[in-house]
């Protein structure tokens, strides 16, 4: 059993009008991994936040090997050895991967300039840690989201810490990329050092914590130990209650096309065709880079379509830009809510109406009153934690945000509506309410398009699931079929095909 | 509660300096004085006012002197013409808003940075104003036009000053199309995350055109205020205003990184400039040192503001 190494006790901190944390303790261990699990608002995020100086307490004590810790600021607590990885992305779009990774303790020679070539040198080497193939010289908006969040990993790595946070890091990986983080998280362990894990996938939590820590607004519930506790458990910990079934999918049976995709072309994406069902919900699986997101862009009219042709009920559509294409009664929801989802600056009222105002439009102006009673609904309807619909979104927690996302996309009553990722960073109870969501907007008769990275999220909510890979569509399963490892078969045959014929 | 002291205050910056001038200067809270004020601040609030949707889209105009300068240029010679006078003023304000539009397409069908973009046209407006006055101011003739401008620099309207009146009608006007419109919701929706505007299906092209548009409509009545005062068109009429206009608006606690700030709070920003160079005047302070006593109020006021923020 591991030394304690960080201990934080009867942390309290207040934001106007949420009582953020309440008398909660934490402990981390020496090379242990503690997870550090709670639904969506439960106070994650806010108690790492004060650990890591980006906070300040409003009351409670940190300990540090036994010493108190003040922290001033997020600099500060680097250099007292404890490094965050935050759940939302803190990179600069326009400098280098190795420029971020340096960023505040940049090398320098005795003459005051840089040491580019030895910062390159030792960005490349942690990213080979992390085995990820990226050339350190690139600038971070030419990357994927998937790679900006291994530099991410890489940066919090390149510090002599002995403590490091992990807010969500798989959020925005594949497997095979969590696989790999998984290693670097094992060596880290046997060097010792005291890791968080934050995440809502319990399943993670199985396979690489050794303790839980439970909290659940802003309370603590409790410490336990991995191998002495389950799945079932720790959900009740964290809601208050058990959950039924994880997926409750619900069959349709209709057979009329509401949609249709033929031989769709573009920069992004070659010769997609596809249909869908009224009431159905079509996954879309593949790997990062799949081309899954472009494709989901290219129907909402972000992207210029060079060939091929979309017809929605029976007639051909064509969109010059998304607005266009919500008034077809089209719908994209981003899997980068901050960066395309929200305005983090409007407040929670204002965003879900975004979409729609034209509902809310009377002889002069808007009509607020029922703009208010119909963002309340929504509030209501999928339970998202906020002090007041007026509240900045930037203030909400990740998941909460995302149900704000989610909120606007309903709202503007889509006959299809593609969903990027919508779980992401999400807890288990409000997954469960999303998915429930899905089975409304079956009922109701209209489509969902699904694009997901969770296989199990794409194997227990799919009518029919298409694989993509390199923007070209490699396979088609109904429900029945499906497994996660025909879908993966499509993928890694592709891979095989391309290794070959670069060889030959 | 909190957040609620945030918006209250420049307003509370406006009471405070009322009181420091008042309390400095016996002459600065009477009837007329406080009348010449806000006669005076009217031109820079109804510039700002413009400038603030464009600043809430994360833009900036530079524009507005110069356009305040030429349309003023236009209206005077139309008017010298013979032509009626609603006709002048509709085409300053037609002036206005092309120009308004040109800069709007620049930076949005051009991709071009609103700062560049808007400098381009200030210069280019301020050559144009020169070239047609032939440098020198055009005085305006004819009995209808010389009384119209007259009623509109000295008239009143219940006791108020014409361009008092038009201050108080664009405000209402701003106000009721910020925050009740759709429109109003896109321009804070395009200045706080463009992205996330446009896949919410904003067509952000069109709210940016029109901001640049309104903005350049503004300058242009503006433009009209300036000219009834002197009767004559200046050809230098306007410049620096922008930087005024942009005080204003910063001071009234809009970011220069858009998506946040009130359109009441630009008319409280013009206020505290226009109440600052009263009294400076008033207290007979030498107008070099004037320059230097309200950089160093601006600062304070926006070093203030910027510290509760970051919180
Ligand atoms: N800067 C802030 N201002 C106001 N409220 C805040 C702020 N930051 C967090 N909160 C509130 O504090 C509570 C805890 O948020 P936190 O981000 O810690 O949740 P979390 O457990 O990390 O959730 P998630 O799993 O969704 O990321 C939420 O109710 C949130 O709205
Ligand atoms: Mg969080």
């Amino acid at each position: 059993m591991g030394r304690e190494i960080l201990r934080m006790e009867n942390i309290s901190k207040s934001f106007p009008g949420v009582k953020a944390l309440d008398d909660v303790r934490f402990n981390a261990y020496e090379g242990e991994v503690m997870a550090l699990l709670g639904e969506n608002g439960a106070g994650k995020s806010t108690l790492m936040k004060i650990l890591s100086g980006v906070y300040t307490k409003d009351t409670g004590k940190i300990l540090l090997n036994g010493k108190e810790l003040e922290v001033l600021n997020p600099k500060d607590a680097f250099d007292k050895g404890i490094a965050i990885i935050h759940q939302e992305l803190n990179l600069v779009p326009n400098l280098t991967v190795y420029e971020n990774i340096f960023l505040g303790r940049e090398e320098t020679t005795t003459y005051k300039t840089l040491k580019k070539d030895y910062m390159i040198k030792e960005a490349k080497k942690l990213l080979d840690r992390l085995k990820v193939d990226i050339d350190p010289t690139l600038k971070i908006n030419e990357i994927s989201l998937a790679k900006q969040q291994m530099v991410e990993i890489a940066k919090a790595l390149s510090l002599n810490t002995s403590v490091i946070i992990m807010d969500e890091p798989t959020d925005t990986l594949t497997d095979k990329e969590v696989d790999i983080l998984f290693d670097v998280i094992r060596e880290l362990k046997a060097e010792k050092k005291a890791i968080v894990y934050i995440s809502h996938r319990l399943k993670e939590v199985f396979e690489i914590c050794d303790r839980v820590t439970v909290l659940r607004d802003g309370k603590f519930i409790d410490e336990r130990l991995v191998s002495e506790i389950d799945e079932e458990e720790i959900i009740k910990l964290m809601v208050g209650r058990t959950l039924d079934e994880q997926f409750p999918y619900l069959k349709t049976n209709t057979s009329e096309f509401v949609f249709e995709v033929k031989n769709l072309t573009n920069k992004y994406v070659k010769n997609i065709s596809f249909s869908l069902k009224r009431g159905e919900v079509l996954g879309i699986s593949g790997l990062v880079g799949a081309g899954r997101s472009e494709l989901g862009k290219t129907i909402f009219g972000l992207y210029p379509i060079d060939e091929g042709e979309m017809i929605l009920e029976g007639k051909k559509v064509e969109f010059k830009s998304p607005k266009e294409a919500i008034e077809n009664g089209i719908m994209y929801v981003s899997e980068d809510r901050k960066s395309e989802g929200l305005v983090l600056t409007m407040d929670v009222k204002s965003n879900i109406t975004l979409s729609s105002l034209d509902k809310f439009k009377r002889a002069l102006g808007l009509d607020k009153k029922k703009e208010e009673r119909i963002s309340e609904d929504y509030r209501k309807k999928i339970n998202i934690k906020t002090p007041t619909l007026t509240q900045k979104v930037k203030n909400l927690s990740g998941g909460n945000q995302q149900k704000v996302a989610i909120a606007k996309s309903l709202l503007t009553q889509p006959k299809v509506l593609i969903l990027d990722e919508p779980t992401r960073g999400i807890d288990v109870g409000a997954k469960r309410e999303i998915y429930d969501l899905l089975n409304v907007i079956k009922k109701e008769g209209h489509s969902v398009i699904m694009i997901s990275s969770e296989m199990p999220e794409i194997l227990g909510m799919s009518d029919r699931i298409i694989v993509m890979h390199e923007g070209k569509i490699k396979g088609e399963l109904t429900k029945e079929e499906a497994t996660s490892e025909k879908i993966m078969n499509y993928i890694i045959k592709e891979e095989e095909d391309r290794i070959e014929s670069k060889i030959s | 509660m909190k957040a609620k002291l945030a918006k209250a205050k420049p307003f509370l910056g406006l009471v405070l300096i009322v009181i420091v001038v008042s309390i400095l200067s016996p002459n600065f809270f009477t009837k007329d004085n406080l009348l010449t004020v806000l006669r005076q601040t009217s031109i820079n609030a109804i510039i700002a006012a413009g400038m603030t949707f464009v600043i809430l889209t994360a833009g900036i105009d530079l524009s507005v002197g110069s356009i305040l300068g030429f349309s003023g240029a236009i209206c005077a010679y139309l008017l010298t013409n013979g032509t009626n006078v609603i006709l002048a003023f509709l085409a300053a304000v037609l002036v206005g808003a092309v120009f308004g539009l040109f800069n709007g397409v620049v930076i949005t069908k051009g991709k071009v940075q609103p700062f560049i973009a808007t400098l381009a046209t200030m210069i280019l407006l301020r050559g144009a104003t020169m070239v047609f006055t032939n440098g020198k101011p055009i005085a305006v003739k004819g009995e209808s036009a010389t009384n119209t401008l007259r009623y509109i620099a000295r008239g009143e309207i219940l006791g108020i000053p014409v361009a008092v009146v038009m201050m108080i009608v664009v405000f209402i006007i701003c106000y009721h199309i910020l925050h009740n419109t759709k429109y109003g919701r896109h321009v804070y929706a395009v200045g706080g995350n463009e992205q996330a505007a446009l896949l919410s299906g904003v067509n952000t092209d069109r709210v940016k055109m029109l901001a640049y548009m309104i903005s350049g409509i503004l300058a242009s009545i503006a433009g009209i205020i300036v000219l009834s005062r002197l009767s004559s068109a200046q050809p230098t009429a306007g410049d620096g205003y922008e930087l005024d206009a942009i005080a204003a608006v910063v001071l009234g606690g809009t970011s220069l990184a858009g998506g946040q700030g009130m359109i009441l709070g630009t008319v409280v920003g013009a206020m505290i400039i226009g109440i600052l160079n009263n009294a400076l005047n008033l207290l007979d302070v030498q107008s070099y040192y004037q320059m230097i006593v309200r950089a160093i109020v601006i600062l304070i006021a926006v070093l203030l503001d910027r510290k509760d923020k970051n919180k």
